[in-house]
């Protein structure tokens, strides 16, 4: 088995704040807005660099994703950040006509997805946005799964021509993707372990808890085929075909609702191609609540031993 | 500036542009669109900086953004005579395979429309991008929208609307198609605008009223002093009181022809209120 280092926790929105600097150094037409939420979207480095290109549009989301879609017009590269609940559900018919149906070069960058915001509770927690970003034609949507991966993501979505939704979080969580930006490709999935049983495909934070359950599986006999499937839109179907034609079974996981999720991305792929058992890692149509992130992901069965139980779980409808 | 007569011709051959497209499908806004023809003719042709041809960014020239997207037939004619694209195209508005979709849309490819509108309420934060994109470039040229004043009750023009003023956007002129009618009746029954002026003002904004909103040289007028307006840290807001249904006598004075599409004898009746002047498509 690949061993995985991690280089020290860091939370993914750090990673996001890091490539957004230096996209503000290699790209004058990037340009950045926040609706009241600089803090928590590590913004503050590309403001310092860049004043003139950042607009702070105060807690009027609406008026934010409207401004970044004219911003194209003029040239223009606009990241439109705030939490994943605000940056989807709060302005899904201006993300539909504005930015998605007119074909704008806006990227959205959502923090704070997924059950891992913790304690604010399920006002704030967003399930459902991975499945609304989706569902719009022209979107890509990436979910990197840690600092390393975040800043790459948020590098390369500048040279995608048209609009992205980047979905990261709050918590610090493990590092250990590779440090090298040239090695993340928008679409394509990462071989993170090579095995032969069972196919664990993560996205987001319930990567690094893949990895630690195929090593306890590895520990039991059971060789898992792990991979990383970052950007959930467009989908490597190629390499998550080739893992099951292998394995002949698979566990999808993902920090997001298995309504509209990775997981049935997944399975739409297999059931044209090559029907295959599948078990869901995801929260169950479902609100959350208040807790820290650790208690969420384990109370929603979203960690490792859960990814653990699943996959025994495949195995045994093979 | 233009002859007159030559505005007025141009404004009675959109009228009937908007008519005949409407009645050929049996849907779509005639009132709105009737109401708005001399503002729109006023603009292409007399005020806006265009160049030749047509790019997304605009820059180098101003831009204009249709927010309330339903009086479609009067940009597409607008549009259409001022050289975005041929005329003969207005035959396809609202037919499946059109460039010419119900509300404007960029999908296609039509030159002229930079942003999908239909859904109310987008269009001012677009142009706030816009204009402050204008701004980094050093583009001196403007950004002018049109919303209907049924749409100011979505939540967020008064976001914008905010930010404009707080921000001082200058290089900006909204105007308001204020016929005081919606779907459902009377703006005034539906949900009261109350004081718009003051409401305006009281954001930052600096408004100029236009009571002749169907009279060419009222609102060539009113747009110059407009213009004079910008640059001097406020954002600027036209009131512009329109008849809905204008120039044709039994589309007036009433709310009935906002989405409905005359009979045969009524396209009849209204075109001949509204003589050929630069030749039909």
């Amino acid at each position: 088995m690949k061993k995985y280092i991690d280089t020290g926790k860091k939370d993914t929105r750090s990673g996001f704040g890091v490539g957004l600097t230096e996209l503000g150094r290699t790209n004058p037409n990037v340009v950045a807005l926040c609706a009241d939420l600089i803090g928590s979207l590590k913004m503050q480095d590309f403001i310092d660099e860049n004043p003139e290109r950042f607009f702070q549009t105060g807690i009027a989301e609406a008026n934010m994703i409207g401004m970044a879609a004219g911003l194209t017009i003029g040239g223009k590269i606009p990241y439109a950040g705030t939490f994943a609940n605000f940056a989807t559900g709060r302005v899904y018919d201006q993300i539909r006509q504005s930015v998605a149906y007119s074909e704008k070069n806006v990227k959205i960058a959502a923090s704070h997805a997924g059950l891992t915001l913790g304690e604010d509770g399920a006002t704030h927690q967003i399930l459902e946005d991975i499945g609304l970003m989706k569902m719009l034609p022209g979107m890509t949507v990436i979910n990197p799964c840690d600092f390393n991966q975040t800043k790459a993501a948020t590098i390369a979505s500048a040279e995608i021509d048209g609009p992205v939704y980047l979905r990261f979080g709050r918590p610090k969580v493990a590092n250990f993707t590779s440090e090298n930006v040239e090695d993340f490709v928008v679409g394509k999935g990462i071989q993170l372990q090579e095995g032969t049983d069972v196919t664990i495909v993560a996205t987001g934070h319930c990567v690094w808890e893949a990895l630690i359950a195929a090593e306890k599986l590895n520990e039991q006999g059971i060789s898992a085929d792990v991979i990383n499937i970052h950007t959930i839109k467009p989908l490597d179907e190629e390499i998550i075909l080739k893992s099951v034609a292998k394995t002949g079974c698979i566990v999808t996981c993902e920090e997001h609702n298995y309504l509209g999720g990775l997981g049935e991305s997944v399975a739409r792929v297999l059931s044209l191609n090559n029907p295959t058992p599948q078990e869901y890692i995801a929260t169950k149509d479902t609100f959350g609540e208040s807790g820290t992130a650790v208690e969420l992901m384990a109370k929603y069965e979203l960690d490792a031993p859960a990814i653990e139980k699943a996959a025994k779980k495949v195995l045994a409808r093979k | 500036m233009a002859d007159i007569n030559q505005l007025k011709d141009f404004a009675t051959q959109v009228r009937r542009d908007i008519l005949r497209q409407v009645h050929a499908v049996n849907s779509g806004h005639p009132g709105g669109s009737l109401g708005c023809t001399e503002f729109l003719v006023a603009l292409y042709q007399e005020i806006m900086t265009r160049k030749e041809g047509f790019d997304m960014d605009g820059i180098g020239e101003d831009v204009f953004y249709l927010s309330n997207g339903h009086i479609s037939p009067v940009i597409y004619s607008v549009l259409a005579r001022s050289g975005y694209f041929p005329v003969e195209e207005l035959a396809t508005f609202r037919k499946l395979g059109t460039r010419l979709q119900g509300h404007p849309s960029t999908h296609d490819g039509l030159p002229g429309i930079r942003i999908a509108s239909g859904s109310l309420g987008q269009g001012l934060s677009v142009a706030l991008g816009t204009a402050q994109a204008k701004k980094i470039n050093n583009d001196d040229n403007l950004v002018f929208t049109l919303h209907g004043d049924g749409e100011l009750q979505e939540g967020q023009i008064w976001e914008a609307v905010m930010y404009a003023a707080a921000n001082k956007v200058d290089n900006l002129i909204a105007t308001v198609d204020y016929n005081g009618q919606q779907i459902d009746g009377s703006t005034e029954e539906v949900c009261s605008l109350g004081d718009l002026k003051g409401k305006f003002e009281a954001f930052g904004w600096d408004v100029l009223e236009v009571k002749k909103g169907n009279d060419l040289e009222a609102i060539i007028a009113g747009l110059k002093e407009a213009k004079a307006k910008t640059g001097k840290g406020k954002p600027i807001c036209i009131l512009l009181h329109t008849m809905m249904g204008n120039g044709v006598d039994f589309m007036m004075h009433t709310h009935a022809w906002h989405g409905k599409a005359p009979s045969d004898e009524q396209l009849e009746n209204a075109l001949s209120q509204n003589p050929e002047t630069l030749g039909d498509y």
